[in-house]
């Protein structure tokens, strides 16, 4: 039986196997616990702690992404505690990502009464929009750093090695190596960065482009032209 | 910065990818019916959420301006049309095949099935070839991909499927690629073959001339002589009997003509094969025993295999080798080639094929006939008919009068092209159906508009037999109509032009229906449904009953031959050769971002990441030619001559240069030669010899810009992975 483990979640008793995460057991028993970083198909690291639950009474949160069951266990996935923890990380992130376009993460804050200008002088994470390849935009300034699009270019899907970690601390963004522009990086534009992207920050050219109101004759003939568009950005 | 909100879809269909063979599920996010996003649904085989460039990016063809909106007649010389209607069009196309069948029989017919195309499409293709033009004159790509690998798998086993599914892919033990790029042409499938190798620490051995992406992540890279691989097979089996490797159970219980077999290879020693191959007897010694000690082994191959005058030899080869292991009929073993085409293995299965009905039912079984002769009400021819390399011959004769081509461009695929279009040139009559112009289509008498992937229900059938849902997610462009539409439309008005009494059955009302008819006529699809598939996603067939789960892998129990043959070889070869005059080897296949004729794909956003053909080159020839990365050369063969830019990289062997032929600007196929497998009826793409020199800047579009600003093309070897 030391294959499996025995704990109660929210009051409900639940047996699943050692390994199994607090938030894969929850699931097993309908009950939601909100993710942003946590993605299926890629490797969970905890980054996000939206998915913090209340173990034990314990002194810390514990993400439950990455906590695996523990026999015994007593756990509430959404105490007050738990609630005012996501409560600040939602405003903590909102005050310095522009998330008008993170449906999801936008519910999220209204579920638990984030207050948008909680910090209003939070410095914001701002960079220009790039627009170097045919296929997608990026839009760094909508990045939350769920790392899911470094992950799945790595070793969680493509093997393509083209996105990484740019810069330290608060000034840390994905980027190419040197900051170097997609048609000169490995990148071989399978867009599987695209598909687990949780915000606006990365898009296909065609989205951005009728987002902006351009026909689709017209995003046909737009060719690449860098230093245009830089020029826009910063008048922008 | 325009703050604008996120972009909500119309609706969303979900889908089959209209690219390669690897059948990857997509969901199409449509506002103002373009196709504004495209996503993978997570949770369903084969592809896991994963798309590459193509599926993800490349569909933007669908609304390019320039497909075909309504039916075009001839009016004048090549490329010169008048739009027509449909009532026009179609009473012409029937009224001229009908003259032509009274003339002179149904055999004076070439038709061309189509591998991008539906089963349902093909399927009705195929019945009004057989059923009212009374031939068997009906054959499609297939031939100039995996004929070579067909033959072979069929006279060893007696089937040609990939045996293994997809999905087993990752927990491979030990696995074999050989001539297939295929982190190029199969991008996903790459994916999982990338993984069992990084995440489950399977050994992955690469048998490849090329440097491609895959031999990063291979224990072992055989880098041999291109046209050599037989050499190499039959050195490995060598080494497995001579070191008592092989599996003696398996081979006493599931095989034939052992004994006969392991007298022939006392000569192909490792050491013999080095001397051809130029792969070191040690490395083949190794692969050996890597191959037959292995718990679970399979092997992956593409077009370097197949596309061979001795591409059944080396499909034999290959054969021989898992017989004699005994590394087939279980989870993660196997004889695996990996189709081209969406739906290539669709429509062989639809039967589009000169020798069979649907699932391989043979022709010239009295029984069969018999069978599709009272679905049709009408008598059928038993002789099979001509392959599609024999169709072009036929034209230059004077056997065949009328050609009619659905969706396929053999002006870019047929091997020697300046031959096959003087051939075409020579038709009494040509009917195209395609959704664009192409070079094929130019020819044409008549042209008539059809619908895409995203405009059409139907099926399509991957590369390990799943057969898969295609949904409607735009309305038609123009005029435009799916196929299996246009062709009732024909074959109703011939029917009726001939007097037929009692009509073969064209009024469908929707795809369904013409499944229905094509699982009523074969046994392996009966247990699949549209019902079913909604439900299930997709299914392996064989698939006997509905209640069957279908069949993610084949050959558990036993062969559809019964046995599995071992099959003798010699070793020879028939292709062009290097000479003094013609000093190099030229090798022809595709890159990631185009797609075969280009057809599709250059009308599309990839065109501007890989804009124009490009001729790869190793420095070394480099350096004797005095070209760099960048230069323009001229690439003549005994057949024609193009001019490309050449890209300088260690991808390429000494002595042999890589040319995509999806560019009509420098076709690869002029320089290619129509020599033929004699079994399989394949063209030799992959070798043929050519001399090389510097060449002016030629008055093109784009000849201008530097090279390093066109696109993405770069030397894939420069990076680490």
């Amino acid at each position: 039986m030391s294959d499996r483990v025995t704990l109660t979640i929210d009051g409900q008793e639940i047996t699943v196997p050692a390994g199994t995460t607090l938030l894969e057991a929850a699931a097993q028993l309908d009950i939601e616990v909100p993710v942003i970083c946590y993605h299926d198909a890629t490797t969970s690291n905890g980054l996000c702690r939206v998915c913090v639950v209340d173990v034990n009474n314990g002194r810390l949160l514990q993400a439950a992404c990455v906590t695996a069951c523990a026999n015994g266990g007593k756990v509430e996935t959404r105490n007050e505690r738990v609630e005012r923890s996501r409560r600040t990380i939602l405003e903590m992130l909102n005050s310095a990502v522009d998330l008008h376009q993170a449906p999801a993460i936008q519910t999220l804050m209204t579920d638990y009464n984030a207050d948008p200008t909680r910090f209003p002088d939070a410095e914001r994470r701002e960079h220009a929009l790039l627009d170097d390849n045919p296929f997608y935009m990026r839009d760094y300034s909508q990045c939350v750093l769920c790392w899911r699009c470094v992950q799945v270019c790595a070793e969680d899907a493509q093997y393509t090695f083209a996105l990484t970690f740019g810069g330290r601390g608060f000034d840390t963004h994905i980027a190419t190596a040197f900051d170097i522009p997609m048609p000169e990086s490995p990148c071989v534009f399978c867009g599987q960065c695209v598909g687990v992207c949780p915000t606006g920050a990365l898009k296909p050219k065609i989205q951005w482009g009728m987002e902006q109101g351009m026909t689709p004759d017209e995003i046909r003939q737009s060719t690449r032209r860098p230093r245009r568009r830089r020029e826009e950005t910063e008048e922008g | 910065m325009v703050v604008a909100p996120m972009l909500s879809p119309d609706h969303t269909v979900r889908t089959t990818c209209p690219y390669c063979g690897v059948g990857c599920q997509m969901n199409l996010h449509i506002k103002d019916d373009v196709i504004y996003r495209v996503s993978a649904p997570f949770d369903s085989a084969p592809n896991y959420g994963n798309l590459c460039v193509k599926g993800r990016f490349g569909l933007d063809f669908t609304t390019h301006p320039r497909r075909l909106k309504t039916p075009l007649i001839r009016n004048g010389g090549p490329g010169e049309f008048r739009e027509a209607t449909w009532d026009e069009a179609l009473n012409l196309v029937a009224e001229k095949l009908t003259q032509i069948i009274r003339e002179s029989g149904g055999d004076s017919f070439a038709t061309y099935a189509c591998a991008k195309a539906t089963n349902e499409d093909n399927y009705v293709f195929q019945k009004w070839v057989r059923a009212v033009l009374k031939t068997n004159n009906v054959d499609h790509c297939a031939r100039l991909c995996h004929a070579g690998s067909v033959t072979g798998l069929q006279l060893a086993i007696g089937s040609s499927a990939m045996s293994n599914s997809i999905a087993e892919m990752e927990h491979l033990d030990t696995f074999i690629v050989t001539g297939s790029n295929t982190t190029e042409t199969h991008p996903v499938i790459s994916l999982f073959l990338k993984r069992a190798v990084r995440q489950n620490g399977a050994k992955l051995i690469v048998i490849d001339p090329r440097q491609i992406e895959l031999t990063d992540f291979a224990t072992l890279w055989l880098r041999q002589k291109p046209g050599t691989d037989v050499a190499i097979f039959q050195a490995m089996a060598h080494v497995i009997v001579a070191e008592k490797l092989y599996n003696e159970e398996f081979i006493g219980r599931r095989t034939e003509d052992f004994n006969e077999y392991i007298e022939s290879l006392e000569k192909f020693t490792p050491e013999w094969a080095e001397g051809i191959s130029g792969v070191p007897a040690v490395q083949i010694r190794q692969a050996a025993r890597m191959y037959a000690q292995a718990e679970r082994a399979a092997f992956y191959w593409g077009m370097g295999i197949s596309q061979s005058t001795h591409g059944t030899d080396n499909a034999l080869a290959l054969t021989n080798l898992a017989l004699l292991t005994g590394h087939i009929g279980k989870p993660g073993t196997g004889l695996n080639p990996l189709r081209g085409q969406n739906n290539v293995q669709g429509c062989s299965d639809s039967g589009g094929l000169p020798n069979v009905f649907t699932a391989y039912q043979k022709i010239t079984d009295p029984a069969i006939l018999h069978k599709f002769e009272t679905a049709w009400h009408t008598a059928l021819s038993p002789d099979p008919g001509l392959t599609v390399t024999e169709m072009v011959d036929g034209a230059l004769l004077g056997k065949i009068r009328a050609m009619v081509v659905m969706g396929e461009n053999p002006l870019m695929s047929e091997p020697n092209l300046a031959h096959a279009r003087h051939a075409m040139e020579h038709l009494d009559f040509t009917v195209c159906i395609d959704i664009f112009m192409n070079e094929t289509s130019e020819l044409a008498d008549v042209i008539l508009p059809s619908a895409s992937f995203a405009e059409k229900d139907g099926t399509f059938t991957n590369s390990d037999r799943r057969v898969q849902r295609v949904r409607q997610a735009l309305p038609s462009v123009g005029e435009s109509r799916p196929d299996w539409q246009i062709i009732c439309e024909i074959a109703t008005r011939m029917e009726n032009l001939l007097g037929v009494e009692h009509s073969a059955g064209f009024a469908y009302p929707d795809t369904e229906a013409i499944w229905e008819e094509m699982r009523f006529l074969t046994p392996d699809f009966y247990g699949i449904t549209y019902e079913r598939l909604e439900r299930e996603g997709g299914v392996h067939w064989p698939c006997p009953a509905l209640d069957h789960p279908g069949t993610p892998y084949l050959f558990e129990d036993n062969f559809p031959r019964g046995r599995g043959k071992f099959w003798s070889l010699e070793y020879g070869t028939d292709s062009e050769l290097p000479d003094t005059e013609y000093p190099y080897h030229l090798t022809t296949g595709r890159v990631l971002f185009h797609w075969h004729g280009g057809t599709m794909t250059r009308p599309s956003k990839l065109n501007e990441i890989f804009p124009e053909p490009i001729l790869e080159m190793h420095p070394d020839d480099a350096h004797t030619l005095e070209l760099v990365s960048g230069d323009w050369v001229e690439v003549t063969s005994r057949r024609g001559s193009v001019v490309c830019r050449v890209m300088v990289t260690g991808r390429s062997p000494v002595g042999t240069v890589f040319l995509p032929f999806h560019f009509v600007e420098a076709a690869a196929n002029l320089l290619t030669l129509d020599k033929i497998d004699p079994r399989a009826k394949i063209p030799d793409f992959k070798m043929a010899a050519v001399r090389l020199r510097k060449a002016d800047t030629p008055i093109r579009e784009g000849a201008e810009i530097a090279f390093d600003e066109r696109g993405t093309i770069k030397d894939p070897t420069t990076y680490v992975h």
